[in-house]
C-alpha cells in the first residue's frame, strides 16, 4: 500500500468514530497500546523530541533503503499519535518520507481533537521523522 | 445563610454553554475564576462612557474615571482591613507584586549573608524572584520542607529561623494541594527574629476572610482574576512604614512629585509604586467582583465550597486507581490527584471530551512535584458556582477513564 492509501485507511477509520470525541480519544489510546516496544536504553535525552509537552523518544534505522522508526512516550494519547505516524511513514524510503504530504492529520480533524499544544508537538514529531529521512537521503547521495 | 447557587450561576454567562457536546463543567477555578456579568458589563461601560486618563485631569470624564478607580482601592482597603487606603498598590498580578517587592524591598534590605525563607510548596513566582535576588546579593534561600500529607514541617521552619532571616515569603494556600498554611503562627515566629513576612495570597483571598492587621503580615499579594475579576491586574498590600522606606519600582509618570534634570522627587503612596497609566478599566471592573464577594459573604462562599470539597473527596476516593496528592487536614476546595497507570495529560483530555475543565501538569510548582516524586497531577478546583451534580459527572467520567488501566 502507498502512503496515500494508508492515510485514506486511517481517514475511514476515524470517520466511523464520527464526532464522538471520547470514543476517538479512547481509540487513539488503544492504538498507542499496540506500538512496538522501544528498548529502554533508547529512551534517553538524545532521542527526546523537543517541542512536545509530554516526553517523546524517537529513533530511526535504515536498512535496504527503508527507514524504520521506533518511538515511545510517557502519555498514552501521544503514543497513539506516534503510532499513526509510524504506520504511515515507517518502512518507507527516505524520499517517500520526505515527499509525503500527511493530509490525514487535517482530514481527521486531529488539531481539533488534540488541541493546539499537542498539535505543535505532533508537528515536531513529523519534523523530526522527516529530518531523519533527509539525513539518510543525504548519506545515500554521497555514497553513490 | 446558605447560598442560592442556581441564582449565582445565572450571573455567570460563560457557564451556560456546551463543550464537546456536553454541558460545561468548569473545575479550573484555582487557575482563574469565571467573571460575573456585573464585571463584564462594568468593563464595557467604562470604555463606553467614562474612559479617560486618571488623576490630574481637569475634566468631568477624568474625574469620574479617577473616582471609580479609587473606589476599588477603597473597597480593597475594607476587604483586607488595611490600616490605610494607600497601603493598597495595583500591579499586573501576583507575579509582578512579588517581583516588585524583590526589586525594591530586596534591593534595599537584603544583603550578603542574609537569609530568605520560602517553602517546598511555593509557586514558581514565589521561588524565582528570590533565587535571582539571592544570587545578586549573595544571600541564602532556605526551604521549609513539607510532610507526606502536604503540610509544612513547622518544627523545621522554627529551626530555619535565626537573626540572619530577613524575609519569610510563604504561600497562604497551596495552589496545587489546597493546603491552608498556619500563617498566623509563621508571622509571629518570623517577627520574633525580626524578619518581615510576605504572604502569597493568590489562592487564599478568594476563599478565606483576610484581615491584614489581625494577621500582622508585612506584605500580601494576589491577583484579581482569581477573585472573579479581570486578568492582568493584581494587588500588593504592604504596611505603610515599610512601603515608605522602600525605593520606587519603575520610573515614569504618576510616580513622581517633581522632575528636573538635576533631581526627581517621588510621589506619595500609593502612586510611588504605580508608574505610568494604570489598568484603569480592569481596576474599575474589579470593584464589581469585590462587591459580588461582599454581597454573598466569604463565609457563606467558603461553607459551600467546603461542602463540595467534602463530597468530592469521599466520592472520588471510591474510584479504583484514584491516588490523592495532598491530604492536609486544613484545605480549601482543591483536589489534586492521579489515576494509577495514567498520565495526567491523558486524564485531563478525556475529561475535556466530557465537557469537564480541569488543570493537568506541575501547576508551576515543579519542586513540589519533585518532593512527591511525580510528574504532575490532575487538579479539580471548585468555586461558588459549582454543584454536587457537577461533581457526580466528574466522578462518573473519571470512573470510566480509570477503568482503562484499573480493571
Amino acid at each position: 500500500m502507498s502512503i496515500q492509501q494508508i492515510q485514506n485507511e486511517i481517514i475511514e477509520e476515524f470517520q466511523i468514530l464520527g464526532d464522538d470525541r471520547e470514543s476517538t480519544i479512547f481509540y487513539i489510546m488503544e492504538l498507542g497500546g499496540k506500538l512496538p516496544e522501544m528498548p529502554e536504553k533508547d529512551k534517553n535525552e538524545e532521542n527526546i523530541i523537543k517541542g512536545c509537552q509530554s516526553k517523546v523518544w524517537l529513533t530511526a534505522n535504515e536498512s535496504n533503503n527503508k527507514i524504520n522508526y521506533l518511538a515511545d512516550s510517557n502519555t498514552d494519547i501521544t503514543k497513539g499519535l506516534i503510532s499513526l505516524l509510524i504506520r504511515v511513514l515507517s518502512g518507507r524510503s527516505p524520499n517517500e518520507i520526505i515527499e509525503a504530504d500527511l493530509d490525514f492529520i487535517e482530514k481527521i480533524g486531529m488539531g481539533n481533537i488534540i488541541g493546539s499544544q499537542r498539535s505543535n508537538g505532533l508537528a515536531a514529531m513529523i519534523k523530526q521523522m522527516k529530518l531523519y529521512a533527509i539525513a539518510y537521503q543525504a548519506k545515500l547521495n554521497t555514497s553513490i | 445563610m446558605s447560598l442560592n447557587i442556581e441564582n449565582i450561576r445565572e450571573k455567570f454567562p460563560i457557564l451556560h454553554q456546551e463543550v464537546n457536546g456536553k454541558p460545561l463543567i468548569y473545575f479550573d477555578n484555582a487557575a482563574t475564576t469565571q467573571k460575573p456579568l456585573a464585571v463584564i458589563e462594568a468593563l464595557s461601560h467604562y470604555y463606553k462612557t467614562d474612559n479617560s486618563n486618571i488623576h490630574r485631569g481637569a475634566h468631568t470624564l477624568a474625574d469620574r474615571a479617577t473616582r471609580y478607580y479609587e473606589q476599588t482601592r477603597s473597597l480593597l482597603h475594607a476587604f483586607l482591613n488595611s490600616k490605610e487606603v494607600e497601603e493598597i498598590i495595583f500591579t499586573k498580578g501576583t507575579t509582578e507584586s512579588i517581583n516588585l517587592i524583590a526589586s525594591t524591598f530586596g534591593k534595599k534590605f537584603i544583603h550578603a549573608g542574609d537569609e530568605i525563607i520560602i517553602s517546598t510548596m511555593e509557586h514558581h513566582a514565589n521561588i524565582v524572584p528570590w533565587q535571582m535576588l539571592c544570587e545578586e546579593k549573595g544571600a541564602l534561600l532556605k526551604i521549609i520542607p513539607i510532610t507526606e500529607a502536604g503540610e509544612l514541617d513547622m518544627e523545621a521552619f522554627a529551626s530555619l529561623l535565626s537573626s540572619k532571616t530577613k524575609l519569610v515569603s510563604i504561600v497562604h494556600v497551596s495552589n496545587t494541594l489546597g493546603t491552608i498554611n498556619p500563617v498566623a503562627e509563621i508571622i509571629e515566629k518570623a517577627h520574633a527574629v525580626g524578619a518581615k513576612v510576605l504572604l502569597d495570597g493568590a489562592q487564599s483571598t478568594s476563599h478565606l476572610e483576610i484581615d491584614v492587621q489581625a494577621l500582622d503580615c508585612d506584605f500580601l499579594v494576589f491577583s484579581a482574576h482569581k477573585l472573579f475579576g479581570p486578568t492582568g491586574l493584581g494587588v500588593m498590600y504592604g504596611k505603610k512604614e515599610i512601603l515608605d522606606s522602600m525605593p520606587p519600582y519603575q520610573g515614569g509618570g504618576e510616580m513622581i512629585k517633581e522632575v528636573t534634570f538635576e533631581k526627581t522627587t517621588y510621589n506619595e503612596l500609593p502612586f510611588k509604586f504605580e508608574a505610568g497609566t494604570p489598568n484603569i478599566g480592569d481596576v474599575i471592573a474589579f470593584g464589581k467582583a469585590l462587591e459580588f464577594i461582599n454581597e454573598h459573604g466569604k463565609n457563606a462562599i467558603k461553607a459551600h465550597e467546603d461542602d463540595l470539597l467534602a463530597y468530592a473527596s469521599i466520592e472520588l476516593s471510591k474510584i479504583n486507581g484514584f491516588i490523592p496528592v495532598g491530604t492536609a487536614k486544613n484545605k480549601i476546595s482543591v483536589i489534586s490527584f492521579n489515576i494509577k497507570g495514567m498520565h495526567p495529560f491523558d486524564v485531563g483530555m478525556m475529561l475535556d471530551a466530557n465537557g469537564i475543565a480541569v488543570r493537568t501538569g506541575h501547576h508551576c510548582t515543579q519542586p513540589l512535584m519533585q518532593r512527591f516524586g511525580i510528574e504532575g497531577t490532575v487538579r479539580a478546583s471548585f468555586s461558588v458556582y459549582n454543584t454536587k451534580l457537577e461533581i457526580d459527572s466528574l466522578v462518573s467520567s473519571l470512573s470510566k477513564i480509570a477503568k482503562i488501566k484499573n480493571k
